[in-house]
C-alpha cells in the first residue's frame, strides 16, 4: 500500500464516520475557496460565510452582496417573478463612454440594470419587491432605475400589494445628468399616489444609500429599516469633510446614527430581516374594524 | 456661446439674487421666518405678495450679495430646516388657495454634519412627495443656478421657467468633472456634456418655457423682469382656471414622463 491509498482509505472512514454523526448534512470537503473578511481579516469558508448570509461569523461584518443573493435571503424559495425586465437604458445625452460602462457592467453582473424587481413572497405574504444592487454602476439611478422603481410603486398601488425596495446606491446617475435627477421627483410622485391610496411601503437602506436615491424614495417608506452599519445620508463623508474642513464624528451616517438621529425605526442584523419584514406584512393583514 | 459661458454668467457677482427680484417684482411681499420645529434658515426665504389681482406664496432661495450677506444666507445652501420651512409655507399657501411662485438659486443642500444629522435626505425626499400632491398652482423659476437634489426639493411644480442665461443639473460641472475624470479643471468640458443651459433642458422637456434675458440679468436686469412679469401674469391665468384634480393629474404625468428609456417587446428581452 502506497502512501496515496493510506491516505485515501483514512480520508474515506473519516467521511463515513463524519456521516454517521449527521446524516442530515454530510459536510463535504470544503473546495479550498476562502473569503477574507475586510474588516477582520479573518479568512472564511465561502460555504460557511454563505450560511451565514455573508455575515462574517468572527466580526459581524455585513458582505455586500448582489440583488440575486438579496433575494435568496430574502423571499420565500421560488416565489419571486421578475417583472419590467425589458426597460433598458440608451445614452440620452450621448455621454461618452457610458454604452461600454453598461455592457461591462452587465456582464460582469450578469443583470441588465442596477434595480431588479418582482412580486414574490415573505413567509407566504405576497409582496412587490425591488433590490438596488450595488454592483451595478454603484446602483445609481437613471432612468431606467427610476422607471423600474415607479412602476413597481404604480403596480403595488393598483393590486394593493404591500411594497419593499431594497436600497444600495451611490445616487443619481451623472452619465443620465439632469434626466437622472428628475427620477427623484417620479419615484417620490408614484409613492404620494401609493400613500394616498393606504398603501404600504417599506424601504429598507442597506450599504450605501446616499445621494438621490437617499432624498428620494429611500427616505419616504412608513417604516425604514437598515442593515447593521450600513453609509446612510445624503451627501458623501469625503464632500462633508471637504466643506466643513473637520474630521467627522465616529460612526457618522451609519444605520446606527440614523437611528439614533430618528431617521430610521429599526436597525437590523441581515440575518433577522426576513423574519421582521414577515412580522411586519402580518401586522399589516386587513382587518375591518366596524366603526372604521 | 458655450455651456461654460453661461455658466459663468449665471454665477456672476453681479447678477440680481432671489430679494432683488422679489423687490422689484412683488414691492409689498410680507416675509414669514421659520419651519416652527428648529430655526429660521436664512437660505429659503418665503411669504406672502400680491401680484396682478393675485395673492400668491413666494419660496426663493437667496445666495446673498456681499461676503457678510452670503454668510448670513449660507450662500444659498440650505439645511433641512430651509426645506421645512418652505413645506411649511407651501401647506398654508394650499390651504388658502394661493398659487406658489418658487426661485431656485443654489449650488446644492448643504452637506454638513448638523444637516445629516436632522435628516437632509429625508427633508428634500418629503418636499419632492408633498410637492406634488399639493392642490394650489406652483411655478417654478430658475433664476440663475439650479444644483442638484437641493434645488429639485422646490422645484416641483406645474410650469418651470428658466432664464436664459441660468444653469440647472444634476451636480456642478466641477463635481461632474472631478467624479467621472478625477479632475475638477475639466469642467468646460463636462458642462458641455451634461446639457445644463435652458435651451438644452426646453428640448428635453425639463423645462417649459425659456424667460428671455437680453445681454444678462447681471448687465440688465429691466429686460428679464418684464420678460418674467409677463410669463407669471399668464401662466397664473391659466393655471388658477384649472381645477386642482386636472391641476395634479397634469403635474404628475408631466414628472412621470421624465427620462428615456428603451423598452423592448416581451419576446425580444433577455435574460
Amino acid at each position: 500500500m502506497n502512501f496515496l491509498d493510506v491516505h485515501k482509505k483514512q480520508l474515506e472512514a473519516a467521511t463515513k464516520k463524519r456521516m454517521d454523526l449527521n446524516l442530515q448534512t454530510p459536510v463535504d470537503i470544503p473546495e479550498g475557496v476562502f473569503v477574507q473578511c475586510s474588516n477582520c481579516q479573518a479568512a472564511l469558508y465561502e460555504k460557511v460565510l454563505k450560511k451565514n448570509q455573508h455575515v462574517c461569523p468572527v466580526c459581524q461584518n455585513h458582505f455586500r452582496i448582489d440583488a440575486k443573493t438579496r433575494l435568496e435571503y430574502t423571499v420565500d424559495e421560488g416565489s419571486f417573478e421578475a417583472m419590467f425586465q425589458n426597460i433598458l437604458s440608451t445614452n440620452p445625452l450621448h455621454m461618452p463612454g457610458y454604452e461600454e460602462k453598461l455592457i461591462q457592467a452587465q456582464k460582469t453582473t450578469q443583470i441588465n440594470e442596477a434595480f431588479v424587481c418582482g412580486k414574490a413572497s415573505i413567509v407566504g405574504y405576497p409582496c412587490a419587491i425591488g433590490i438596488l444592487d450595488s454592483h451595478f454602476m454603484m446602483g445609481s439611478m437613471g432612468s431606467v432605475v427610476g422607471e423600474k422603481v415607479t412602476r413597481l410603486i404604480e403596480f403595488a398601488t393598483k393590486e394593493n400589494m404591500p411594497l419593499i425596495i431594497f436600497s444600495a446606491s451611490g445616487g443619481a446617475r451623472m452619465q443620465e445628468g439632469i434626466l437622472s435627477l428628475m427620477q427623484m421627483a417620479k419615484t417620490s410622485a408614484a409613492l404620494k399616489r401609493h400613500d394616498d391610496m393606504g398603501g404600504l411601503f417599506i424601504s429598507v437602506m442597506t450599504h450605501p444609500t446616499t445621494g438621490g436615491v437617499a432624498a428620494s424614495f429611500a427616505s419616504l417608506g412608513d417604516y425604514h429599516i437598515a442593515e447593521m452599519s450600513s453609509l446612510i445620508g445624503f451627501a458623501g463623508p469625503r464632500v462633508i469633510k471637504q466643506t466643513i474642513r473637520e474630521e467627522l464624528p465616529e460612526g457618522f451616517q451609519t444605520a446606527e446614527f440614523q437611528q439614533q438621529s430618528g431617521q430610521v425605526d429599526i436597525v437590523l442584523h441581515r440575518q433577522d430581516i426576513r423574519k421582521t419584514l414577515f412580522q411586519l406584512l402580518k401586522f399589516h393583514q386587513k382587518v375591518l374594524y366596524d366603526s372604521l | 456661446m458655450t455651456a461654460y459661458d453661461q455658466l459663468k454668467i449665471a454665477r456672476h457677482p453681479k447678477r440680481l439674487t432671489s430679494r432683488n427680484v422679489i423687490k422689484q417684482l412683488f414691492p409689498d411681499f410680507l416675509e414669514l421666518h421659520g419651519d416652527r420645529q428648529f430655526k429660521d434658515d436664512l437660505s429659503i426665504i418665503g411669504g406672502i405678495a400680491s401680484f396682478k389681482g393675485h395673492t400668491v406664496t413666494i419660496i426663493a432661495q437667496e445666495k446673498g450679495i456681499n461676503t457678510e450677506d452670503k454668510i448670513k444666507h449660507n450662500f444659498g445652501m440650505p439645511h433641512p430646516e430651509g426645506y421645512r420651512k418652505a413645506l411649511r409655507l407651501m401647506k398654508q399657501a394650499e390651504k388658502f388657495r394661493r398659487p406658489i411662485i418658487t426661485f431656485i438659486d443654489t449650488p446644492g443642500a448643504y452637506p454638513g454634519v448638523g444637516a445629516e444629522a436632522r435628516g437632509q435626505a429625508q427633508a428634500i425626499a418629503n418636499n419632492l412627495k408633498e410637492m406634488m400632491g399639493l392642490k394650489t398652482p406652483i411655478i417654478v423659476v430658475v433664476l440663475s443656478e439650479g444644483g442638484s437634489g437641493g434645488a429639485l426639493a422646490i422645484g416641483v411644480g406645474d410650469v418651470v421657467l428658466m432664464f436664459e442665461h441660468a444653469i440647472y443639473s444634476v451636480l456642478s460641472p466641477e463635481g461632474f468633472a472631478s467624479i467621472l475624470y478625477k479632475d475638477a479643471s475639466r469642467a468646460p468640458e463636462a458642462a458641455e456634456l451634461m446639457k445644463i443651459t435652458a435651451k438644452d433642458l426646453k428640448a428635453l422637456h425639463i423645462i417649459d418655457e425659456i424667460v428671455k434675458e437680453g445681454p444678462g440679468l447681471h448687465e440688465n436686469q429691466e429686460i428679464g423682469l418684464t420678460q418674467l412679469s409677463q410669463q407669471l401674469e399668464k401662466q397664473l391665468e391659466v393655471l388658477t382656471k384649472k381645477p386642482a384634480k386636472r391641476l395634479l393629474m397634469s403635474r404628475y404625468e408631466k414628472f412621470r414622463n421624465m427620462g428615456t428609456v428603451l423598452e423592448r417587446t416581451s419576446h425580444e428581452s433577455t435574460n
